[in-house]
């Protein structure tokens, strides 16, 4: 039986749903049935191809990491360069199909909400592009960790608001976001960062990041005349890895691995990693999934050395792949992402996102166990430009 | 008969409208919530709701946000505030209590724990913020097995069809959010909620609440002319915020007097 989620209800097994305030019910109604009309409108396709393909530069190419692959002495190494992608990030991908629907929905005003700010640079970039105003949520504990961004943010014409509340990072700038929809919610759009949320987000987003695993199924025969043994992605909320594996689901000889960020170690309880760790199921931001949470229910703070992996929670079709043996999630830590982050800057010439160094370090970590005529695909999700302030403060350097 | 189908049914025979304060269990400590809820019905609060802190209240705007984030430096968890409504009970077995809250917490105890500890220690309705009637199945299922009322929102986005659906699955009362925001938020608007209600009426035979953003006595009265009861919150949370804890319940009393003898002027 072919693999077929999540159900008209937007559930993938007892994951995803609609956990809202009865005030957004009939908004998250709206969007699904906007979204399921567009979704196979041609037009709508054509639109989002050409801005895919003359705005954000795709197909992004797959590199070989030759180097890095020779020093691991282990499998070989590809690349899903989506670092590549105008604005640097794989986040485009959705801002740009959200920010098409939002136009045919007649809204004037978008909100996002950002952890890392790339989602945050993607939605300010596409409403600069589309004449949209453009508030973003970001928690003021990331305004200091990702100040690049947030002065990108404002030169695209975005207003960026610090959120202090709870433990001031991503699930706070969603908490206010929220909020913020709550109030203005016919005239605004919500375009949602990550494959999590209210049904259809995890639905939505996924299809639209999807074009990273189309592309790679496509260029991976072309360049090796085969598809990779194993498609490897770092997983926050999830939308970078939910994009390159859907399209791999049904391709079983093809191995999939979900990252999460092992902050200080798991057994340390100072990590981001709810699939790893085997948090207890529970529902924020919309959704029923595996939520790192105190025995009251209560949502506990996380630590991740990269604010967009900074998340207590995970998307609803992860914890399904997960269920299901589908796709495997290990952790890796602050260290091992740092010591991959560094590895690629100096062997390959690539500053890789702090996020995607997550990936990089599973890979370096795995390739070495491998035959050399074994393939690794990796998504290297994002540039690492915005994360050099953290990189230099933990050598001690200040810029 | 539930303590909330004789609270309206009295209220109705006089003709009087409901008044129901809320306030979060454990603000600003844990010690102040049972003889505060005795002060509310003391001064003339109909039905309590009772919120459970949360860490995430997504629905909420910055004074109750407050008030979980108090309550939470003292560890108020879903059993202590079980706990704060038995002790209530043990003075109080008349005043309908509604625990008002999002659903996380109730889900990490489990739904069928919670239902049957809800009915051993007194909680008569229960309000889970964040889970419609789609995702409340499990919910309905336990809290209607132990006798407690589901209690769910409707709001001024809410169309017929979901009006209808909210019509047979509540119990209790039904409570109309005001207005499109967080609750203390001021935008309330009194002609949109008369234009609503004969819409909510053709369906909902049960009392309807209306609440969020009412802020003032005059707003209060104004409301209650138009519904069955006046929910009111932040401004009640805000005066707990704003007093020496020695001066709480003597502050809240006041207000909340203020707040009867408009209503009942309706």
């Amino acid at each position: 039986m072919s693999y077929d989620f999540p159900d008209s209800t937007g559930h993938f097994g007892p994951y995803g749903g609609i956990f809202m305030a009865e005030t957004l019910i009939p908004a998250v109604e709206e969007l699904k049935q906007q979204y399921l009309r567009f979704r196979d409108d041609a037009e709508f396709k054509a639109e989002f191809a050409y801005e895919l393909k003359h705005y954000v530069g795709r197909p992004s190419p797959i590199y070989h990491a030759k180097n890095w692959s020779s020093r691991l002495g282990g499998a070989q190494i590809y690349l899903k360069r989506e670092d590549l992608n105008h604005t640097g990030a794989h986040k485009i991908n959705n801002a740009i199909g959200q920010a098409l629907l939002a136009k045919r929905m007649g809204k004037k005003r978008v909100i996002a909400e950002t952890g890392a700010g790339m989602h945050g640079v993607a939605t300010a970039t596409v409403a600069a592009r589309f004449g949209m105003e453009c508030i973003v949520y970001m928690g003021a504990e990331d305004i200091q960790r990702q100040a690049p961004n947030v002065y990108r943010m404002k030169l695209l014409g975005a207003k960026v608001v610090p959120v202090e509340s709870g433990s001031r990072t991503l699930k706070d700038a969603c908490n206010e976001a929220i909020r913020d929809w709550v109030t203005n919610v016919e005239s605004t759009f919500y375009i949602f960062g990550t494959a999590a949320g209210p049904h259809p987000y995890p639905m939505m987003v996924r299809d639209f990041q999807c074009v990273i695993g189309n592309e790679a199924k496509v260029q991976m025969p072309e360049m090796i005349g085969r598809q990779p043994d194993m498609v490897i992605a770092c997983v926050g909320g999830g939308s970078n890895a939910i994009g390159l594996f859907y399209p791999y689901i049904e391709e079983k000889s093809v191995k999939i691995v979900g990252v999460e960020a092992g902050g200080l170690g798991l057994a340390s309880g100072q990590h981001a990693a709810p699939l790893t760790s085997n948090s207890k199921v529970g529902v924020l931001h919309g959704n029923r999934v595996y939520l790192m949470q105190d025995d009251n229910g209560q949502i506990i703070e996380t630590h991740s050395i990269s604010a967009g992996l900074d998340y207590p929670g995970v998307g609803p079709e992860h914890c399904w792949l997960k269920d299901t043996g589908r796709a495997e999630y290990v952790a890796i830590t602050d260290d091992e992402a740092l010591q991959g982050f560094h590895d690629l800057c100096r062997l390959e010439g690539i500053i890789p996102a702090l996020e995607s160094s997550h990936a990089l370090a599973y890979a370096a970590k795995i390739a070495p166990t491998m035959a050399k005529d074994k393939v690794l695909l990796v998504n290297l999700s994002g540039r690492g430009d915005k994360d050099i302030n953290t990189v230099a403060r933990l050598s001690g350097i200040t810029l | 008969m539930s303590r909330l189908q004789s609270k309206f049914e009295l209220l109705k025979q006089q003709q009087r409208k409901a008044l129901i304060p809320f306030v979060t269990a454990g603000d600003p400590n844990p010690s102040v919530t049972v003889p505060l809820m005795h002060a509310l019905v003391a001064s003339g609060a109909d039905v309590i709701e009772l919120g459970v802190p949360f860490s995430d209240p997504m629905a909420d705007g910055p004074v109750i946000q407050r008030a979980s984030e108090r309550a939470l430096k003292h560890n108020v968890g879903l059993k202590d505030v079980l706990q704060l409504v038995a002790d209530f009970r043990s003075k109080d077995n008349l005043t309908p209590v509604v625990l008002m809250g999002y659903g996380n917490p109730i889900e990490a105890m489990g739904w069928g724990k919670f239902a049957q500890r809800c009915a051993d220690v007194g909680v008569d309705g229960v309000l889970t913020v964040d889970f419609p009637p789609e995702e409340s199945h499990e919910a309905f299922e336990h809290l209607q097995k132990h006798g407690i009322d589901p209690i769910f929102l409707l709001a001024p986005t809410t169309n017929e069809a979901r009006i209808k659906l909210v019509a047979k699955l509540a119990r209790g009362y039904v409570y109309y959010v005001s207005l499109k925001g967080v609750t203390g938020a001021g935008n309330i608007d009194l002609t949109a909620i008369t234009e609503k209600m004969p819409q909510l009426r053709a369906h909902i035979k049960l009392p309807i609440g209306v609440g969020f953003g009412i802020r003032d006595a005059q707003t209060a009265q104004a409301v209650a002319a138009l519904c069955d009861g006046v929910v009111v919150g932040s401004r009640i949370v805000q005066e707990i915020e704003g007093s020496n804890e020695n001066q709480i319940l003597e502050n809240v009393s006041r207000l909340i007097k203020e707040f009867r003898t408009a209503i009942d002027q309706a």
